[in-house]
């Protein structure tokens, strides 16, 4: 036996919503796994398995109404995490008029402004100047916002990324730099391509603190990501978190992923965000093994639930591909 | 004569241009121990080894860049863009440097690269991931650029393009890699600057390149059916253009459909119109009919992006448009 985690400062609701969310997450990717085989989902489909911890334990530290996300395009997670529907995020992948950015975007760019979730973008490392520039207008209007800007260990030696991080910090603003260290930048480990093994001393060069955390244990994402949003918040000021995490499938599904062990594969399957949260919460009398069957079963039900909806949904109007162009 | 896919085609040729000549490299994403993202470049990494096969970080510009410093110097960079997509963010090194450097140097630097990847729409990828865009590069001085549309014409406009002492930009397509063709055993050379006329006709010329030309084939053949000859001109080379075999075309047909998959607004397909309205105004019967991707970005839905682009149907239209066929 290791040794028991004390989780008595969360209370039982947070780690309650926390378990459902990565579940959801998990059971939807598997359902959209399933759905791209038999060819209802088309083109470049991302799963986040295996990363659920990450985009669950840091969007949960946020207040949504004030705070935005912006991520690259492995993004039905972090859509999910904040708040979009499984059936408005499932509907998108089915290119349907009721999907969130009504069919027209498809997997990578899933959008909802009302969740101040604002994309899905699909060039890599294309959004992090567009994420600083939401900082921007949080600083110019005085407001109290943090902005959360995912990407990959791919993205992270993009230009882009290295003059966001400069501006970032010559203007205060309030940004936080997450980098999903996932260890593979489609079929290349991240060694290979990287100066530096840790990412967080990239920070140093731009004067703002970074660091390297462990992203398969949800609560410590949480609350490292509380205590940095917190900082930023307070101080106006960036900083960078490299999160440590593991992908269980391919970069995109036509990726069969030959470039790692099964081996390896199976270690990393071995932290599975969901079971070491299953274990901390059952070691401390929160959730019995009936209560997570229940709530594995209810997030398969709305995953399937969300085919069905996107199945039963309207094609878009050819009209509306002359629609949004301009305003 | 053999039978192979157009991703054999390009590879046979990146092979024979790096074992005849030793400055030639190949860099780019994943192009190394993936094998390339489309498997272009497979094996080549274990026959060159990382000397000269090289995997680069996701940095567009700076490798795009790097290509083109070390074939300032002297080497004979094919730099692999995994969609023309991301080459927008090298847009900068080619436009400014590797399109500049001979002028701006009197003449003294001449820059010998090949820049190549697939362009244009696929299938469900959307807008970042589905565009056409050649117009950013034709439209640019110092450059070269080619479309090959089969595999014989693919590998050897590439073996030129690596040969060629100027910078080539070399559009390929992703759904075009597993697309055939009889590609010779011995070693040929395609001309850049030359287009080739893939069926003689005599009541219409279809004036197309890259991916369209098979829908364009596809609809000569339906044409056929009704009795209308239509002729097809591939125009393989983009920039240099060449105009001679477009306008001796036209001058015997007298009616001119150019199908071109990027967008109408100030496009290859616009300018070749522009061309045959100057050149061939007393010979054309009807004015120059455009099929063209529609003026928006790609969306995502299937049936909406099969919309927004060419097809057989609307080329068929366009020809009998031409034709005054009702």
């Amino acid at each position: 036996m290791g040794d028991i985690k004390d989780l008595s400062k969360y209370d039982k609701k947070t780690l309650k919503k926390f378990m459902a969310d990565m579940l959801l997450i998990r059971r939807f990717e598997e359902k959209c796994a399933q759905m791209y085989g038999l060819q209802k989902i088309g083109g470049f489909c991302h799963l986040y398995i295996g990363q659920e911890a990450v985009a669950v334990g840091s969007i949960g530290a946020l207040d949504l109404k004030t705070d935005y996300v912006l991520t690259g395009y492995r993004d039905h997670a972090h859509a999910l995490a904040c708040g979009l529907s499984a059936d408005s995020v499932m509907a998108e992948l089915f290119g349907k008029e009721t999907g969130c950015s009504r069919g027209k975007g498809g997997s990578m760019h899933l959008f909802d402004v009302e969740h101040n979730m604002l994309g899905g973008n699909g060039i890599v490392g294309g959004h992090i100047p567009v994420a600083t520039g939401v900082a921007f207008k949080i600083r110019y209007n005085r407001e109290k916002g943090v902005v959360l800007c995912f990407f990959g260990d791919g993205a992270i030696h993009q230009g882009a990324f290295h003059e966001s991080l400069n501006m970032a910090k010559i203007w205060n603003l309030p940004i936080l730099y997450i980098c999903e260290n996932n260890q593979y930048g489609m079929g290349t480990m991240y060694k290979r391509v990287s100066s530096v093994d840790d990412f967080s001393l990239m920070a140093a060069s731009y004067g703002m603190q970074g660091k390297q955390i462990d992203g398969m244990d949800v609560l410590n994402v949480f609350d490292e990501v509380s205590a940095t949003v917190n900082r930023i918040r307070n101080d106006n000021i960036p900083a960078l978190l490299e999160i440590k995490t593991y992908r269980y499938k391919g970069h995109s599904m036509s990726d069969p992923a030959q470039y790692r062990t099964r081996e390896e594969l199976e270690e990393y399957k071995k932290l599975d965000p969901i079971v070491i949260l299953k274990i901390d919460m059952m070691d401390n009398n929160l959730l019995t093994e009936d209560e997570f069957k229940e709530m594995d079963k209810q997030c398969k039900a709305k995953a399937t639930e969300s085919v069905t909806f996107a199945e039963q949904s309207a094609e878009p109007q050819e009209s509306s591909l002359y629609e949004d162009v301009l305003v | 004569m053999p039978v192979i896919q157009y991703r054999e085609a390009l590879r046979q040729a990146i092979d024979e241009e790096m074992s005849r000549d030793e400055r030639v490299f190949l860099m780019g994403e994943e192009v190394a121990q993936y094998n390339g993202a489309y498997k272009v470049s497979k094996g080549l990494y274990d026959k060159y080894s990382e000397r000269r096969v090289i995997d680069t970080p996701i940095t567009e510009l700076g490798f795009t860049g790097i290509g083109i410093g070390a074939a300032m110097a002297g080497l004979r960079p094919i730099i692999e863009w995994m969609t023309f997509n991301f080459a927008i963010l090298a847009l900068d090194q080619v436009i400014n440097n590797a399109a500049k450097m001979l002028y701006m140097s009197g003449g003294k630097l001449n820059i010998p690269v090949v820049f190549r990847g697939p362009n244009g729409p696929a299938e469900y990828l959307a807008s970042q991931h589905s565009q056409a865009l050649q117009t950013m590069f034709v439209h640019v001085p110092g450059l070269k650029v080619v479309a090959p549309a089969t595999p014989y014409d693919a590998k050897g406009l590439l073996k030129s393009a690596i040969r060629d002492d100027n910078p080539v930009v070399f559009l390929e397509g992703e759904l075009m890699y597993p697309w055939t063709g009889e590609v010779p055993a011995e070693e040929y050379l395609v001309p850049i600057g030359s287009a080739d006329i893939k069926r003689e006709g005599s009541d219409v010329s279809i004036i197309t390149y890259s991916k369209p030309l098979k829908m364009v084939q596809e609809a000569a053949q339906a044409l056929e059916q009704e009795n209308i000859s239509a002729e097809i001109v591939d125009l393989r080379s983009l920039r240099p253009l060449d105009e001679e075999t477009i306008f001796k075309s036209v001058m015997k047909t007298n009616r001119a459909v150019i199908v071109d998959e990027s967008w109408p607004v100030v496009s290859v397909a616009s300018h070749v119109a522009y061309l045959i309205s100057s050149r061939c105004f007393d010979y054309l019967d009807a004015p120059v009919e455009l099929v063209t991707s529609q003026d928006v970005p790609m969306p995502y839905n299937h049936n909406l992006e099969l919309a927004a682009q060419p097809s057989v149907d609307k080329i068929i239209k366009a020809v009998k448009k031409a034709l005054y066929i009702q």
